[in-house]
């Protein structure tokens, strides 16, 4: 039990919280920048490997083009099914084979970007099926190569849609990221989890709490501002 | 210019197999602007497709600009589409990109240089009179608007070919006739070789040089539009001038065409005098085909057969085209 009278009580809870803070900061970003990376790479591939689809002959192979389109599906589904606090688990001798250990915020960097990767991927690919085909129509009918279609054209097009799907994603990580804390991942789920939950403390509790829920709305704001500012429709 | 020949095409196999295509043949000339009518469903998506290749025939050949564009891939048949610009019903405008930066888009494709871009873009927009628009966003746009963008898109890398798909469809009279006034005056200017698919007859009739009937992916009839007209039981003509049911009459029914000059002569008139023929007129119809005051009426000629006969020589050796219906 924490003692409230003791005069640093307050100070110690705001530096404990701001450290926690400062850890979810960084492993949320990292996890945030490996999603986005190859969340997006797997959403277009999503949709373009298909068969009819603007990679349906991947490297000249509509047989690549198809085991590259069922693999990802596949896969895709695993990691959404997959209960987060069970994937973390899952996912230790891979992470310690990475970072060298499964304890602290840089190690749980591992199982969030392998959970953010297919949940983004899922967004980007509903983002970018409602880019209007007759757009990449127009564009081939230009000579356009596929390369210029899927950045000028499908990406570009989807940008409101990625967007939102980006800011839906950090939130989901920050969740997330609570979880590992509470594993010896660090930030501020290692926080409540220690003061709040085991020493018993409501202060620590309710601020990680109130924090957490400003951040989500701060997210999930700009995430719509940037949406509604990149979107011409 | 654009030469198809025995083009084929289907959709799935075995018996649910729908031929878009069935042996299609068309050529249009340098410079012209031909149109291809039918139904939806008739194939005429699916022709125009082909022409740069959006669609591969299953067989036959596709011409131009003496390019054999069926067997080009990769960067030879994109070079060739630079050629070949396309205009859409639905426009297909990239909503992110300015009016501009759109035109430019087919710039970039090509290579040009950033100057080089904005000033082509901001040329080919004056020439189809969006002046002043270059930054607005298509959502801002009318109908009409987006389709001029549509056409500077397409002609922005110089092509001697536009194919148009529908482009009028989805526009409201008035800017259909600006729209096809505009690509009739570009064509003209730029020396234009126009294909373009609709099923609007009014497309026919204000811009078309040529044109093709077509219906179950097979070309049913095909050439210049006056030629067209003044052939007998010309399914364009009967399109363009609807003349109903023939009635049940024991007298003879004919239909004459007419066009420009001879619509001044007192043709109904002389006929009663010179042949004592009691003329009923049963329907008539009179259309502006290409700036040409053309018309068609339904005439019933009672009398025996030798003083219908002489009244039909008698019309025709004025220049008329008669085409006797019963």
């Amino acid at each position: 039990m924490i003692d409230r009278n003791d005069p640093y009580f307050w100070s110690d809870l705001l530096d404990t919280i701001l450290k926690g803070a400062g850890e979810t900061f960084y492993t949320v970003g990292l996890s945030l920048l490996f999603t986005v990376l190859f969340g997006l790479a797997a959403g277009v591939l999503l949709v373009t490997t298909e068969s009819g689809g603007l990679l349906a002959k991947l490297f000249g192979s509509r047989a690549l083009g198809l085991t590259v389109n069922r693999v990802l599906d596949v896969v895709v589904n695993i990691g959404r099914s997959v209960p987060f606090i069970i994937l973390m688990i899952l996912l230790i001798p891979f992470t310690r084979l990475l970072v060298g250990s499964f304890i602290g915020p840089t190690a749980a960097i591992v199982p969030l970007t392998i959970a953010g990767i297919p949940f983004f991927a899922r967004l980007v690919e509903i983002g970018i099926r409602e880019v209007p085909v007759g757009l990449v129509e127009a564009a081939q009918s230009l000579g356009a190569s596929r390369w210029t279609i899927l950045t000028k054209v499908m990406v570009a097009e989807a940008v409101p849609a990625l967007a939102l799907g980006l800011s839906t994603t950090v939130v989901g990580l920050i969740g997330y990221s609570a979880m590992v804390g509470a594993v010896g991942g660090g930030g501020l789920g290692d926080v409540a989890f220690r003061y709040g939950y085991q020493r018993y403390s409501p202060e620590y509790m309710f601020g990680v709490v109130i924090l957490l829920v400003l951040l989500v709305q701060v997210f999930q704001s700009l995430g719509n501002f940037a949406a509604r500012r990149l979107s011409h429709r | 210019m654009i030469s198809v020949s025995q083009v084929s095409k289907s959709y799935g196999s075995g018996p649910t197999a729908v031929r878009a295509l069935d042996d299609v043949t068309l050529s249009v000339a340098r410079g012209e602007i031909f149109g291809v009518v039918g139904q939806s469903g008739a194939g005429k998506s699916t022709l125009i497709r082909t022409i740069n290749s959006l669609e591969l025939p299953d067989s036959g050949s596709v011409k131009v600009d003496g390019r054999e564009m069926t067997t080009l891939s990769g960067a030879a048949l994109r070079e060739a589409r630079h050629n070949i610009g396309m205009i859409f019903q639905h426009f297909n405008l990239l909503s992110s990109r300015t009016v501009q930066a759109n035109v430019e888009l087919s710039l970039e494709i090509t290579g040009a240089g950033r100057a080089a871009r904005r000033t082509r873009a901001l040329e080919i927009l004056e020439l189809v009179g969006l002046h002043g628009k270059a930054s607005a966003y298509p959502a801002q746009l009318s109908g009409g608007q987006k389709q001029r963008v549509g056409i500077a898109r397409a002609l922005a890398s110089n092509p001697s070919v536009l194919v148009s798909d529908e482009a009028t469809s989805a526009l409201d009279p008035e800017t259909t006739r600006q729209i096809l006034d505009l690509i009739r005056k570009l064509s003209k200017d730029l020396g234009l070789t126009v294909l373009l698919i609709t099923h609007e007859m009014d497309v026919v009739k204000r811009i078309c040089d040529s044109a093709a009937v077509m219906s179950g992916g097979r070309i049913l009839e095909q050439g210049p539009v006056e030629q067209l007209l003044t052939t007998e039981k010309s399914l364009l003509g009967q399109a363009l001038f609807p003349m109903g049911e023939i009635p049940e009459t024991p007298s003879a029914i004919v239909d004459i065409t007419f066009s420009g000059v001879k619509t001044d002569r007192p043709v109904l008139a002389q006929l009663a005098r010179k042949h004592g023929i009691d003329v009923g007129i049963l329907g008539a119809a009179v259309e502006t085909v290409r700036g040409l005051q053309t018309g068609r009426t339904r005439l019933e000629l009672p009398g025996d057969e030798r003083t219908v006969a002489a009244a039909v020589a008698d019309l025709r050796s004025q220049g008329l085209f008669v085409e006797v219906v019963k």
